[in-house]
């Protein structure tokens, strides 16, 4: 069962790195990236449950936090603006 | 039986991840890949991590994942919207089939 979800979550991730890698305009990447973050906080929910360890869960919540703190400041440089205004 | 539930409910999240992941391919621009991929990937990843708050109960992994479902809840969209307000001041044009840009009547 998790198997399959975890196979599912491998071929999502490979469609991500194609849009990564092929994106048209430089946000197309951008959106890839971001997706890939939040993908990667589903992996490790799903590494905690197969290896029965609750700390896979506190390296998905500080993935999260730098994957929004990264894709936010790939919004402000898509904006042209310094990363302190 | 919690177990069950807990895997049946991580299944569908993990669909739901791979049609958004689909639409990040199909659609035409960056503003409906953006649309389709965060919505459908934010409910994937917070519905997997509620299958683990319900196959494991009140218990160290549990409470982990209700933090980062509310983590994820929040800040995803906004990374999303932040991300399309960029590409569109940075000059990308809308696909052709597109009806209405609010942000260029308000110019």
């Amino acid at each position: 069962m998790i198997g399959f979800a975890l196979s599912l979550l491998t071929l999502s991730a490979f469609l991500c790195l194609f849009r990564i890698g092929s994106g048209p305009t430089p946000a197309d990447r951008m959106v890839g990236i971001d997706i890939l973050g939040i993908l990667v906080v589903g992996f490790c929910a799903l590494f905690a449950v197969i290896t029965d360890r609750a700390f896979y869960l506190n390296i998905a919540l500080a993935w999260g936090l730098l994957s929004f703190i990264g894709t936010t400041a790939l919004a402000k440089h898509l904006e042209g603006k310094k990363f302190d205004e | 039986m919690s177990e069950i539930a807990g895997n049946a409910i991580i299944i569908i999240g993990a669909l739901f991840n791979l049609f958004g992941c689909i639409g990040l391919i199909r659609l035409p621009d960056v503003y409906n890949r953006l649309q389709g991929a965060t919505k459908c990937v934010t409910l994937g990843t917070c519905s997997i991590l509620l299958g683990v708050l319900i196959g494991s109960g009140v218990s160290p992994t549990g409470m982990k994942a209700l933090a980062a479902i509310v983590f994820i809840a929040i800040t995803a969209p906004t990374a999303a919207h932040a991300l399309s307000r960029g590409a569109h001041k940075s000059g990308i044009p809308l696909w052709e089939g597109s009806v209405v840009d609010k942000y260029e009547e308000e110019k």
